[in-house]
């Protein structure tokens, strides 16, 4: 057995944070080493600094027990890296085989022979059975096949060891399976493989070895029959019990949001809401789990007015309406915790005390006449800044200068202290440190104490279970079932996020 | 990121400017020279042309008017997310609405007749940015071209009325009858050039200047500018807010037009301006899109312009050796934001030299 | 009346103006469609092709050789392209603002070199220019013949480039790397694609191209300069590749709409039917602006006009 890659003391400093510190590493060849870590732990930024995308600050990186430079991404495909990103990087409008040979070194002549490489293509993807058509746009493929594209980019530039970062985030439990089969195939062909995840399960799944890192150094390595899910839990977190949360009691529930056979279509044409309808209480949280990509973001934004819908309708304080618009859920108590803040939920080039009266410009307090009132808009700031502990150098901070959780903590502090009757929050921990997780979390417990109703979109199952009083399993748009906190069966969970329905369940059917 | 030196940057918001005009002046200077004319005797008489007495002065700011105008109705729809490309075609359009009122004798004061035409330009200027505002905002097409392609348009159409049913009686010339007296842009100064227009052209400088300070309108608008998607979600009807923001920039537009015409040529001439459009995007962001600085955007454009013009009769050098430095002066006023990355590139680069 | 105006409509005089007016804006559109494709709005073909118009001239002025003048076009342009490239991409400016300020400058410049060179009322000067050249046998083709292999190098030239812009965009690697990287730049920079280095050639080449679009409006034919020459021609062009969806075919197509309306209103001048030159000249506008509605807003590049940095920490 050899080293196939060793990384030795790679730090990777950013202006504002160091990412990577004395960071050690070492691959052996036809192995599957995971490198395990929770959100923010640097798992991506140093594997993005062995593929190219960045340079280490210091370190060094060795390939076959040779030192090498990497500067750029073909280099790293030179040296026989592949990386598999979370994000995938496939242009939408070309082809599978147009993806496949983008940016390759490999083919001196100047002409794209098209039809060899869509041949070559076909041959790869039958031999690992992805079963994908090399003329198909990447436009219209499911996001698992997309995965499989950029699985056989990687093969098809030859490369030996394979990166592959959270790969399982966007697939259901069937296909998460089928990858891990694809996985072992790989490393059956000699290749090695690195996994980068935060989920025990699939480590114990195909691991070898074990990197366990945490705040960007590592915690240790282990090889993966001498450890168990229990102690890589706390080397990854570094303390035993995860979260524990102060619940109020339950209190007397009232109907706050009714949504009734609600049916979103994107710009595609493609369904991604159907038929949807449930009931939204004041004083609970309602979690809706499932994997990425089943209608969480369509599913919000209709919720929210920020998409239109084409069927069904949705009831707020006793108004049903048919359309919606973003001032009429605004108006009608509707809180929106986005999913993705620095696109949706802030204005990054506005400073932090216009971000806080993003939606609020019009109360008396912040303007009168038309005319802003300067004033108690920096007051206003000032004061959610010290009860949301934000960190900023002061009001007029643009909200670009700051951190990534205190600008999560900005839309928390306006979203809550308006006082909203609903609350819907989508991944609102997404990227997040664990200090900064725990904190959203018990605000929206907080918020549920209060009476509001929160409708928390996640497809962190944890999060989900730890504060939801109820939980939906989101799939292809529908609802699976909603469960009970009381009641939980995560196998039942898991099952419906994979497809099967609670009643098909019940009834002994079973669809897998 | 290290707190920011605010004396620094200050110095590099003025330096740099500078830097871009003076490269401008000595592109400029070597093509003078290549004349036989000395650079520095053309110089004198471009600066003494622009501000030396009180004539060239007021002819500076007749020239600044125009431009200055147009410069706010690009930054009224820019701060909305908008490239009003068409400001030419709206400044045509508002001089033909103006004309059709002003060359009326109508039994209303001259206050009155100069309003109307103001209001006709208005409405004629706002009307012309509607529809590139409505495919811009509610159905997504890129307002570059639409708005470049209707420029041509309303030259055009401007240049037919003027030979058709507006042109004056008895003559061959694509051209207006005068406007009657009642509606032109009175004097500041009795006796002088100069018209009111400067006026108008101040206060709309302060009223931007005071909605995007101050107002919430001013708020909606730029936030509609700076994320469209956070200002949806905000509780905002962006679609609305861009097209209202395009309107009031063609009307913005439309009205330099009048204003130009009741005030200088009184009556309506075939190609009367060119390029005001343009002009208006380089003030506009020559100001950093801040109404107040593209008072003195505008004045350094049309100064330039009016001491060219008397140089190029003292000395023979062609006026339009002047675009050149307005060209450096804008350029590096758009490129500053992104020196920094140049240096941190090259710093980059020489610390991997060494290592 | 109709008759004679489609009796001078399906000449072959006509045709052949037709292709001539088309060319300058054939050439320029493919250039900047490279530009545009590549991710980067170059809206300064208009300065580019001003600028190449009267290095032409003056290249060929000085030297004799009109093949001399299309070189120091190409090398003039190339220069504003550098600029163009320099400030879009390094500097990551604002891109039409860029291309406006280099429009001025190109007015500027060329307005003040040649009146400095040549004097302001320099009305007369004319510099050799190219001759049609009469391409032996294919010149025979009834109708089509005279006015599709009668024409000047610039035409053929044209003929030349727009296939080979199809072969270069759709059957090359360059091709490939191009619209990656006015697609999905980062996606295309993960696998190894030089986005900025493949921006940069293409903005400079869409600039030496309108180099070459600018020399043949005045070495071709009239062989002259006048100030402001190009007059709009290159924001036409750019318009032609919007209204032909971004591809080379389509936006020749358009262009060749262009040309065709400028012959249309030129003969309709000469035959002296009673419609005011504004009409014909106002109706290719028109319907751009129509057609742009009915083709739909769904086909630039989706990242046309955002600049992109390999090197963005963030």
């Amino acid at each position: 057995m050899s080293e196939i890659l060793v990384l030795k003391n790679i730090t990777k400093a950013f202006p504002k944070v160091i990412a990577n510190q004395d960071v050690n590493f070492s691959l052996q060849k036809g192995q599957v080493h995971a490198l395990l870590g929770e959100n923010g732990a640097g798992k991506t930024t140093l594997m993005n600094c062995v593929c190219g995308l960045y340079q280490q600050t210091s370190g060094e990186i060795f390939i076959n027990n040779q030192a090498v430079r990497i500067d750029n991404c073909s280099q790293a495909v030179a040296h026989g890296i592949g990386m598999v990103h979370q994000h995938f990087m496939l242009v939408p409008e070309l082809s599978v085989a147009e993806n496949v040979i983008l940016g390759l070194k490999r083919e001196k002549d100047f002409f794209i022979k098209i039809e060899d490489v869509e041949r070559e293509v076909a041959e790869l993807s039958e031999k690992y059975h992805f079963g994908l058509n090399p003329k198909a746009f990447i436009k219209d493929l499911p996001v698992g096949m997309q995965q499989r594209v950029e699985i056989l980019k990687v093969i098809y530039r030859q490369a030996s060891i394979i990166i592959l970062d959270e790969a399982t985030a966007v697939l259901t439990p069937q296909e998460s399976e089928e990858l891990f089969h694809i996985v072992e195939n790989l490393v059956k062909q000699e290749k090695s493989v690195i996994l980068i995840t935060h989920k025990l399960s699939e480590v114990m799944r195909l691991a070898d070895q074990v990197t366990v890192l945490r705040d960007g150094k590592v915690v240790g390595t282990v090889s993966k029959e001498k450890t168990n899910e229990r102690e890589l839990a706390k080397m990854m977190v570094g303390r035993d019990v995860l979260f524990d949360f102060k619940r109020g009691k339950e209190l007397e529930k009232s109907l706050k949001m009714n949504v009734e056979n609600l049916t979103v279509i994107d710009t595609r044409g493609i369904e991604k809401i159907h038929q949807l309808s449930f009931s939204l209480y004041s004083g609970e949280i309602l979690g809706v789990a499932g994997v990425d990509g089943n209608g969480q973001l369509e599913l919000s934004e209709a919720l929210t007015g920020m998409t239109t819908y084409h069927g069904g309708s949705i009831t707020l304080a006793d108004k049903t309406y048919k359309h919606m618009s973003t001032k009429e859920s605004y108006r009608n108590g509707v809180s929106h915790i986005p999913q993705d803040r620095q696109h949706t939920g802030l204005i990054m080039e506005r400073s932090l005390e216009k971000n806080m009266i993003l939606a609020d410009y019009w109360k008396k307090e912040f303007s009168s006449y038309g005319f802003l009132n300067q004033k108690s808009i920096t007051k206003h700031a000032a004061t959610l800044m010290q009860s949301f502990d934000i960190k900023a150098s002061s009001p007029l901070a643009r909200i670009r200068e700051l951190s990534g959780g205190n600008q999560q903590k900005v839309i928390l502090a306006r979203e809550i202290s308006r006082g909203p009757d609903i609350l819907i929050a989508v991944q609102p921990t997404r990227g997040l440190d664990i200090g900064a997780t725990e904190f959203v979390r018990q605000q929206l417990i907080d918020e549920r104490d209060k009476g509001t109703a929160v409708l928390l979109i996640s497809t962190e199952l944890d999060e989900i279970m730890q504060v939801a009083d109820r939980i939906a399993v989101l799939y292809k748009g529908e609802f699976m079932g909603i469960l009970d906190r009381d009641c939980l069966d995560v196998h039942e969970i898991g099952l419906m996020m994979a497809g099967v329905r609670k009643k098909e369940m019940e009834g002994g059917y079973d669809e897998a | 990121m290290k707190p920011k030196n605010k004396g620094s940057i200050d110095y590099k918001r003025i330096l740099l400017p500078f830097a871009g005009i003076s490269a401008g002046l000595i592109l400029g200077g070597i093509i003078i020279a290549m004349q036989g004319v000395n650079p520095f005797y053309a110089y004198y008489y471009l600066l003494y042309g622009a501000i030396g007495n009180k004539q060239s002065l007021i002819s500076s700011l007749l020239k600044t008017i125009p431009l200055g105008i147009v410069g706010l109705a690009v930054i009224f729809s820019y701060k909305a997310g908008i490239f009003n490309i068409g400001g030419e075609g709206q400044f045509y359009l508002g001089a033909v609405g103006a004309t059709l009122v002003g060359t009326m004798p109508l039994p209303i004061p001259a206050l009155m007749h100069v309003l109307l035409c103001i209001v006709a330009a208005i409405v004629f200027g706002g009307l012309f940015a509607l529809l590139p505002g409505y495919l811009k905002a509610y159905k997504g097409f890129n307002e570059i071209v639409i708005t470049m392609l209707l420029n041509y348009v309303a030259l055009l159409f401007t240049s037919l009325l003027l030979q058709g049913p507006m042109q004056e009686p008895g003559t061959f010339f694509n051209r207006s009858s005068l406007f009657v007296p009642t509606a032109l842009l009175p004097a500041v100064f009795p006796g002088q050039r100069l018209h009111w227009g400067i006026g108008i052209f101040l206060v709309l400088a302060l009223l931007l200047h005071v909605l995007y300070r101050y107002t919430t309108l001013g708020f909606r608008i730029e936030n509609v500018g700076l994320n469209r998607r956070a200002s949806r979600y905000s509780g905002e009807n962006t679609k609305h807010l861009m097209l209202f923001s395009m309107i009031i920039s063609g009307s913005i537009a439309g009205m330099a037009g009048a204003i130009e015409v009741m005030g200088v040529n009184g009556r309506l001439v075939e190609n009367f301006i060119s390029g005001v459009g343009y002009d208006g995007i380089a003030i506009a962001l020559l100001a950093n899109l801040n109404p107040l600085m593209s008072i003195l955007a505008a004045f350094f454009f049309g100064a330039l312009r009016n001491g060219a013009s008397s140089m190029q009769i003292a000395t023979g050098v062609s006026s339009s050796f002047v675009y050149i430095i307005q060209a450096m002066a804008v350029l590096s006023v758009i490129t500053m934001p992104g020196i920094p990355r140049i240096m941190k590139k090259m710093k980059a680069r020489r610390v991997k030299n060494h290592a | 009346m109709l008759n004679t105006f489609l009796g001078l409509v399906f000449s072959t005089a006509f045709l052949a103006s037709s292709i001539s007016y088309a060319t300058p804006f054939v050439l320029a559109a493919m250039g900047g469609i490279v530009s545009e494709r590549s991710g980067v709005l170059n809206l300064g073909l208009e300065g580019m092709m001003l600028t190449g118009a009267l290095f032409a001239f003056m290249g060929s002025y000085y030297t004799g050789n009109p093949a001399v003048g299309v070189l120091t076009a190409i090398v003039a342009s190339m220069l504003l392209g550098f600029i163009h490239a320099y400030s879009c991409i390094e500097l990551g400016s604002n891109q039409v603002v860029t291309a406006v300020a280099i429009n001025i400058f190109a007015l500027g410049i060329t307005s003040a070199l040649f009146n400095a060179l040549f004097g302001i009322s320099a009305g007369r000067v004319t510099a050799p220019g190219f001759a049609s050249i009469r391409i032996p046998l294919l010149e025979k083709i009834p109708v089509l013949g005279t006015a599709l292999f009668g024409q000047n190098v610039f035409v053929y030239l044209a003929y030349i480039l727009v296939p080979l812009t199809y072969v270069l965009f759709f059957k090359t690697k360059i091709g490939l790397n191009i619209r990656a990287s006015g697609e999905f730049p980062k996606a295309a920079n993960t696998m190894g694609v030089p986005v900025e280095k493949v921006r940069f050639y293409s903005v400079i080449y869409s600039s030496a191209i309108a180099g070459i679009a600018g020399a043949s409006l005045s070495i071709a034919g009239i062989n002259m300069f006048i100030e402001n020459i190009s007059a709009g021609r290159g924001f036409i062009a750019f318009a032609c590749i919007i209204l032909g969806k971004f591809n080379p075919i389509g936006a020749t197509m358009a262009a060749l709409l262009f040309g065709m309306t400028e012959g249309i209103q030129l003969r309709i001048q000469a035959a002296g039917i009673p419609v005011p030159y504004q009409l014909p000249l106002m109706f290719p506008y028109i319907l751009t602006i129509v057609m742009l509605l009915l083709v739909g807003s769904k086909f630039s590049p989706q990242s046309w006009g955002v600049p992109f940095f390999s090197d963005d920490d963030q």
